[in-house]
């Protein structure tokens, strides 16, 4: 694993050059960046770098590749460089392919990405409906022993991460930094766990800063690693969308999760599915698009009897019971009892509760048992 | 002539007795007050002057001078007003001295002679009692608080003008005013609580415990209302609180009446905003803060995640205690502040929760206001309720159980605690070793707090928090042993993490 000195002086141009991008497309939709990663060195830099594009040409030329190979030892970080073995295939299909791959974690694990790939994408404030179906299917996936990519991102990136970090799976996190940047900065304790059982990676040298153009530049990293983006939950113009808009301009498969109609996180989901995505209503669904029906399992079923009051409880939930209340009411328990059994469905992985104390059907346990809880 | 006269001075919730020493001799008319008086009491010169000679006395036209006494006791506000007529008449002949030696005096006056109420009566008549007074004599106003007191007479005096009669021994003392055995309890019922059947069992289970509470949900969602109405399913006061509250009441207000809703559990709600020093008593000389006024009744915390984190942390001493102890320079005092906590809080800063898919915060935001309830007093917390909007059908139905229907259960739920624990306490305030020790679980029922340990990341802490809950819910089922019932209702009550 290793990086030439081309390759190294084009990425640390890229990363010098950041906040020079950053303007030159503000007022733009972020996305445009993809049309300045695809130029050429010369007019990379005179496209952004102004009157000044002559002297950070000239800098990007003459930098002395051993100084940045030590400051990338230095960050505990190691380079893949796109004539590399080791460099992921499936980003070749990009026209604007890094040229270098950044990462922390052991670096053996590129090999995965070989394999057939899932990535996760959603919005960063999804509903506690949508953080449990992110959650699951990271579960699912990472026991499955299918790589699992996202971005680190709060919300329904960060679930599916978690989701197959406590399934022992094998997960990637792309970031819109430097690999060595936890970006959001609240996240640094997911960024170790990532980079101590899977990788993360960036196209950006260590210690770049996370900017508004470097978000959609990495979601086509994302798009181009999985061999199927599914979107948990987005709204209608969200950067989920750009990533799975990405991905089928890549020929890779798209799936969505039905939400509410109405609800505005699901809006950009439900209209990926009415034009034609994948419907994904669990890990089993994405195993079957990807590896064709029945190939490979998740979970077994659930198979057991349960006592009077929990069922009524349950069936309360099913029917769209959600508080203590509710369930009381619609089962027609007494409120203690709707509570205590309440709680023993949550011990029982069928039934979850989010911080107002609202219950859900466990997604986990309606297809399958002994799956998540987190 | 000497005279002296005797009255009290209202530090924080209790009467410091203050003798009122008045000399008039000859020389140029003067009349001085000395003895560490504020400003109100350095004015009282001016009314007693005027309400003596409106009441046609003969205000003497020599040297007086007024000493109260202790000379260091801070001296504060009018109450002084009618001991210092009193020393005046007497040391002047106009009324017999010895009768002051019998006679407590507090009252503040009027430019005509009429004697206005004070604040602290209550106390006032108590420390009458201390000192071995006879009797006391108050305002109008005044006097059916004070006459709430055993062993000392007590005198309401309209006008200045009745003193001579006072001392003739022609005005009768009051009857001993009773606080009736159940006073009905203020405030509204809990009848009004429609359709938000575990909302009424979580304010029976607090209710019952002494827990703390914390209420989560949207805007509209009942969170006040339910408030509101613990108080009313709380059990009876007995005569010895009931005093302790109407003691705490009247040191705050001139004229407290024992009428409506006096010697009932107090409900505080203190805005937002307020400070420290506002919620746990502050001030020099010290005045008794939101959570002494809140003694044996319920203190409530609205958008409990808005309140400044200085003063939410402030309330943890006074929770843990049962009482504050404010120091000055001059003195320390001590105040009780046994209440029952409730906080309601919106499930994020927005008010539609995480879990809605309408919540536009920002987690960063959400974070934020999940580390501030979660600070200083998640770990006060017995009882975590979501609160959420009952069904318009609900809202249209009957009321569920009056207060006066839920309330036996509580009482007697008490009753079983105050059997294991002894008088006055309850689970709530059980040490981590009687947790253990008295509220053991049967084999299954430790076999679901073990799952919860597991399962659901209870802590340590909540692990006692869990059984002593759990117990409470055994004591209003009349059950020697927590069973798994009680164990699961008590872990579905549980704090849960917001984000």
């Amino acid at each position: 694993m290793s990086a030439c000195d081309g390759c190294l002086r084009r990425s640390w141009l890229v990363g010098s050059l950041s906040a020079s991008i950053e303007q030159a497309i503000s007022g733009l939709p972020a996305a445009r960046s993809r049309e300045l990663l695809g130029l050429t060195d010369e007019h990379l830099a005179e496209a952004v770098g102004g009157d000044d594009s002559a002297a950070f040409l000239h800098r990007a030329r003459t930098r002395d590749a051993g100084r940045l190979r030590t400051a990338i030892q230095g960050a505990r970080v190691w380079a893949a460089c796109r004539h590399d073995p080791l460099y992921p295939a499936s980003l070749r299909d990009l026209s604007d392919a890094p040229a270098i791959l950044f990462g922390r974690g052991d670096p053996k694990h590129l090999e995965r990405l070989g394999e057939p790939a899932v990535t996760v994408v959603g919005t960063r404030r999804p509903s506690s409906y949508g953080r449990e179906i992110a959650f699951s299917l990271g579960w699912e996936l990472g026991a499955a022993g299918v790589p699992v990519i996202s971005g680190m991102a709060n919300g329904v990136d960060s679930r599916a991460h978690e989701g197959a970090l406590q399934a022992r799976g094998f997960t990637v996190a792309v970031l819109g930094s430097g690999p060595d940047v936890p970006s959001p900065a609240g996240r640094a304790r997911l960024h170790e766990r990532i980079a101590d059982d899977g990788l993360v990676l960036s196209e950006l040298p260590p210690g770049t800063n996370p900017r508004r153009w470097t978000f959609p530049a990495r979601n086509r990293i994302m798009a181009a690693l999985g061999r199927m983006t599914v979107v948990v939950e987005g709204r209608a113009r969200s950067g989920s969308l750009i990533t799975s808009s990405m991905a089928e301009d890549l020929g890779r498969d798209v799936g969505a999760v039905p939400g509410r109609v109405g609800n505005p996180v699901a809006e950009g989901t439900n209209q990926l599915l009415a034009d034609g995505a994948h419907v994904i209503r669990g890990g089993r669904d994405v195993l079957d698009a990807l590896l064709g029906p029945g190939q490979r399992s998740c979970g077994a079923p659930v198979g057991e009897s349960l006592e009077p009051e929990l069922a009524s409880a349950l069936e309360a939930v099913d029917r769209g019971a959600a508080t203590g209340d509710e369930v009381a009411r619609a089962s027609g328990l007494a409120a203690g009892a709707a509570l205590s059994a309440l709680v023993r469905l949550e011990l029982a992985g069928l039934v979850i509760c989010d911080g107002a104390g609202r219950y859900e059907r466990s997604v986990a346990a309606a297809g399958s048992r002994g799956g998540p809880s987190g | 002539m000497l005279a002296m006269a005797r009255t009290f001075s209202l530090i924080g919730i209790d009467a410091e007795p203050v003798f009122a020493e008045v000399d008039v001799a000859r020389g140029l008319p003067s009349f001085a007050i000395v003895g560490l008086p504020d400003t109100a009491v350095r004015e009282s010169r001016e009314r007693v002057r005027a309400a003596l000679v409106n009441s046609g006395f003969d205000f003497p036209m020599q040297r007086i001078i007024t000493n109260l006494a202790p000379a260091d006791l801070p001296k504060v506000g009018p109450g002084f007003d009618l001991a210092i007529a009193a020393g005046v008449l007497a040391s002047s002949g106009q009324i017999p001295k010895p009768f002051l030696d019998t006679t407590a005096f507090a009252g503040e006056l009027a430019l005509d002679g009429t004697i206005r109420p004070v604040p602290g009566a209550l106390a006032m008549a108590e420390a009458a009692r201390r000192q071995g007074h006879a009797r006391i004599a108050v305002a109008r106003q005044d006097s059916g608080q004070a006459a709430l007191v055993d062993g000392v007479d007590v005198v309401a005096l309209d006008h200045v003008s009745k003193l001579p009669d006072l001392a003739a021994g022609s005005i009768e003392p009051l009857a001993r005013s009773a606080i009736s055995e159940a006073p009905a309890p203020a405030g509204p019922d809990l009848c009004d609580l429609k359709g938000q059947p575990a909302l009424r069992r979580a304010l029976e289970i607090v209710a019952a415990g002494g827990h703390s509470l914390l209420l989560v949900g949207p805007p509209g969602a009942g969170k006040t209302l339910a408030a509101r109405r613990l108080p009313s399913i709380m059990p009876a006061l007995t005569r010895s609180e009931a005093l302790e509250v109407i003691r705490i009441a009247g040191a705050g207000t001139a004229g407290g009446s024992t009428k409506e809703g006096a010697g009932s559990r107090p409900f505080r709600a203190p805005h937002h905003t307020a400070s420290g020093r506002a919620l746990i008593g502050g001030g020099s000389p010290p005045r008794p803060g939101e959570v002494t006024r809140a003694h044996r009744g319920v203190l409530f915390l609205d958008e409990l995640g808005e309140f400044r984190r200085d003063a939410i942390e402030a309330l943890r001493e006074p929770l843990e205690e049962g009482r504050v102890t404010l120091s000055r320079a001059r003195r320390s005092i001590e105040l009780p502040c046994r209440f029952t906590l409730v906080a309601a809080s919106n499930p994020c800063p927005c008010g539609h929760g995480q879990g809605s898919g309408a919540c536009e915060c920002p987690p960063t935001a959400v974070a934020r206001y999940e580390a501030k309830l979660s600070g200083a007093l998640a770990d006060r917390i017995d009882v975590f309720v979501g609160v959420a909007q009952p069904p318009a059908d609900a809202m249209a139905g009957d009321g569920g159980e009056a207060s006066a229907e839920v309330r036996p259960r509580v009482e007697a739920a008490r009753k079983l605690q105050h059997e294991r624990l002894g008088e006055a306490r309850s689970n709530s305030d059980m040490t981590p070793g009687e947790t253990r020790s008295l509220c053991p679980p049967d084999p299954a029922a430790e076999a679901a707090l073990r799952d919860g340990h597991e399962r659901l990341g209870l802590s340590g802490r909540g692990w006692d928090r869990v059984l002593r809950v759990a117990r409470t819910i055994a004591d209003l089922d009349s059950a020697e042993r927590i069973d798994e019932a009680h164990i699961s209702e008590a872990l579905g009550l549980r704090r849960r993490s917001l984000s």
